[in-house]
């Protein structure tokens, strides 16, 4: 059932991004770029889906558990360190020269190109040094 | 204004947004894309892995399906025809982009759909500042390209 469920979550997931223009980095670029030609799709794309989530947990989290797992993980920490902001303001400025946020770059794999392969290889050394520092 | 693509970027934001709360409901989990992957790479294997890789295969193959299906469904500015939109730069931009972000997300805990959809979703304060953070240096890194090549990349 996890496997079923959480595949399906892909799924949808992938499909919402794809749909919305996500998986197109020039769109991602373009709503990043407000001083120039912009390109305001992303902010519907994310306020569709924040909208969703906020109705959705809300009613979701109400019950005991979820359906097929002991408990609800969902992060507890309230309080702002600057590991958070140094590290969501150094992914914004990758963000910004490529277009690629993980999802859509992982979820873009169909339609691989050599600068896509990099870009994946590049992020998980990323990752492997933020487990580092 | 192109009305066609925020129509088609908010049902995709829909979608995305059930997909969040479908994980909520049956394994009571945050769909965060950068810690899956980045959990499901380096973490010991365990059942937590399999759901993760699940994931991560139907995130795949939903954009397999909509290739598959043939209907124009993507959203590729000036494609209609496309799913997956070309790549802004050649291997050594997107090399050092990818570090960036696989660096910032790994630090930051979170990308745009950890921090972004469900952090916001959640009223996390921790998630509403990483994304007025990742918003405000990826605007300013978009601006600072402009400037010094006279162009966007």
């Amino acid at each position: 059932m996890k496997l079923i469920f959480g595949y399906l979550a892909g799924l949808l997931f992938g499909l919402g991004l794809a749909i919305g223009g996500m998986t197109d980095p020039h769109r991602v670029q373009g709503f990043l770029d407000v001083f120039g030609n912009w390109d305001p799709t992303l902010i519907f794309v994310m306020g569709g889906a924040v909208i969703t989530t906020f109705i959705g947990y809300r009613l979701v989290l109400r019950r005991q558990g979820p359906l097929f797992a002991e408990t609800f993980i969902v992060p507890t920490r309230r309080d702002i360190d600057t590991r958070l902001l140094i590290g969501a303001a150094v992914f914004g400025i990758g963000w910004g020269l490529s277009g690629y946020c993980p999802g859509p770059a992982f979820a873009s794999i169909s339609g691989i190109t050599w600068p896509l392969v990099a870009l994946l290889l590049s992020m998980v050394v990323g990752w492997w040094l933020a487990r580092r520092v | 204004m192109d009305w066609s693509s925020f129509i088609q970027g908010a049902f995709g934001g829909l979608l995305i947004g059930l997909s969040a709360v479908m994980l909520m409901v049956t394994l009571g989990r945050i769909a965060g894309i950068s810690g899956m992957v980045s959990g499901l790479i380096f973490d010991r294997f365990t059942a937590e892995s399999a759901w993760r890789l699940a994931f991560v295969l139907g995130l795949i193959s939903g954009l397999l399906l909509l290739v598959v299906l043939n209907g124009s469904l993507g959203n590729v500015a000036g494609n209609p025809e496309a799913v997956v939109g070309a790549p802004i730069g050649g291997v050594p931009l997107m090399v050092v982009a990818g570090l960036l972000v696989g660096l910032g997300s790994g630090i930051g805990n979170g990308c745009t759909s950890g921090h972004g959809v469900c952090g916001i979703a959640r009223l996390s304060p921790r998630s509403i500042l990483a994304t007025l953070a990742f918003l405000l240096t990826g605007v300013l890194t978009v601006y600072v390209v402009r400037l010094m090549t006279g162009h966007s990349l």
